[in-house]
């Protein structure tokens, strides 16, 4: 039987792959970001995930506006990164789980998510900037992947409500599914900002402390606010919750915080890290 | 059999201040101007731009109103030609702002002072 160990929760800000890349990790203005890592990379060391199932969304480099999904599911053995335009580094392809793919994909059908799939799919920094910093360095990447790209651009958006009870599909998929892997999930993006318009810069702490405190014993209070709501809450890309919310659905009905970190500002972001670990995992240590 | 013949109401459209919604007329509004910020994921796009930006523009059919905001630099007048800020970031890049930069000019303040008010957040 597969198991779902537990699940990280981390802002994708780009600059953070310019970091990365310049290895400013110990600098004074990324240090303390970088440092919400380190007992991250302690349990997983411990909970050796070898798939991850990432929540995130796309900005502009896979999807366009003449197509938009509202929930796309990667189904292929491998997924190229490439040129977002502004000058981060491309990544090295990552391995796709490809078969746990398509049991996704016809779980999620069967319960009546008309998702899009996706055999050819580029992942952009929203993915690949979570890995690298889970895993860093680059020939350090133990992880097969999934990817669920949720559309944060285009208007009507998905609710909240619907996001998380996506994740709780993908839940029973994974807890159905034969295979022996350890499953991690991802979900990526936020917390507050907001790139556009004169209230460019806007951040809120309280939004944010009310998400990493609901996020793991009750998401359904992250799902009483709708998708515009949000927007007014947390600035207009502060949306990215919504794929935190989708991964926390697919975690299980019980996840204990093992730890967060919460650092303002990272680019024009309140940037934020939290790893949950689930009930299963838990039982399965005691 | 008749149906209940509905006069469709003006839909009440949310209003946050500062911030504009992408929905679908601002995306209908928006999309050569999108369209022409997507091609900027290539390198080869991106050069084409730098050495014969009106071309280029033309290329796309880009609405005066675009082309104008495209030509001063103006990213608030972007957004209200349509323009959608993930694809917008690829056109600022060109420019060599990033968003700081480009958060400094839809707000008015200088960029030194708009990063000044993102660490102020910490304090607050």
């Amino acid at each position: 039987m597969a198991q779902i160990v537990g699940g990280v929760f981390t802002s994708h800000v780009p600059a953070i792959g310019g970091a990365i890349a310049r290895g400013l990790q110990e600098d004074s203005y990324w240090k303390p970001f970088f440092d919400g890592f380190h007992p991250i990379h302690r349990w997983l060391a411990a909970a050796r995930p070898d798939v991850v199932v990432l929540f995130y969304n796309d900005h502009g480099l896979n999807f366009f506006l003449d197509k938009m999904p509202t929930f796309a599911v990667g189904a292929a053995s491998r997924y190229q990164n490439a040129d977002e335009g502004w000058g981060l580094p491309v990544m090295k392809p990552f391995p796709g789980a490809e078969a746990l793919s398509w049991h996704i994909i016809e779980h999620l059908v069967a319960s009546e998510f008309d998702i899009t799939m996706c055999q050819q799919m580029t992942v952009d920094h929203a993915l690949t900037v979570p890995l690298a910093l889970a895993w860093p360095g680059e020939n350090n990447r133990p992880v097969k992947i999934v990817p669920i790209a949720i559309n944060t651009v285009q208007h009507p958006l998905p609710s909240p409500k619907r996001c998380l009870a996506l994740g709780r599909a993908v839940y029973e998929a994974l807890s159905a599914w034969p295979g022996e892997e350890r499953i991690a999930i991802f979900g990526t993006g936020g917390l507050s900002h907001q790139l556009d318009g004169e209230r460019a810069g806007f951040i809120n702490k309280d939004y944010d402390r009310f998400c990493l405190d609901n996020l793991g014993p009750n998401p359904e209070a992250l799902t009483e606010h709708s998708a515009l709501d949000i927007i007014e809450l947390a600035g207009s890309q502060g949306i990215e919750i919504i794929n935190w919310i989708a991964a926390r659905g697919a975690l299980g009905p019980v996840a204990h915080e093992i730890s967060r970190n919460y650092h303002i500002p990272i680019s024009n972001t309140a940037a934020a890290t939290l790893l949950l670990e689930t009930g299963e995992a838990l039982s399965k240590v005691a | 059999m008749t149906i209940g013949h509905q006069i469709a109401e003006p839909r009440q459209r949310r209003t946050i201040p500062g911030t504009s919604l992408f929905d679908g007329e601002a995306a209908a509004r928006g999309y050569a101007l999108n369209a022409m910020c997507y091609s900027f994921n290539d390198e080869k796009n991106r050069e084409a731009f730098r050495a014969d930006e009106e071309a280029y523009c033309a290329r796309f059919g880009l609405t005066p109103e675009q082309r104008a905001a495209v030509a001063a630099r103006n990213v608030l007048a972007m957004i209200e030609a349509g323009g959608n800020i993930y694809y917008l970031a690829k056109l600022a890049g060109i420019f060599g702002l990033n968003v700081q930069d480009v958060g400094a000019q839809q707000t008015g303040m200088s960029v030194e002072a708009f990063k000044q008010k993102l660490l102020a957040e910490a304090e607050n």
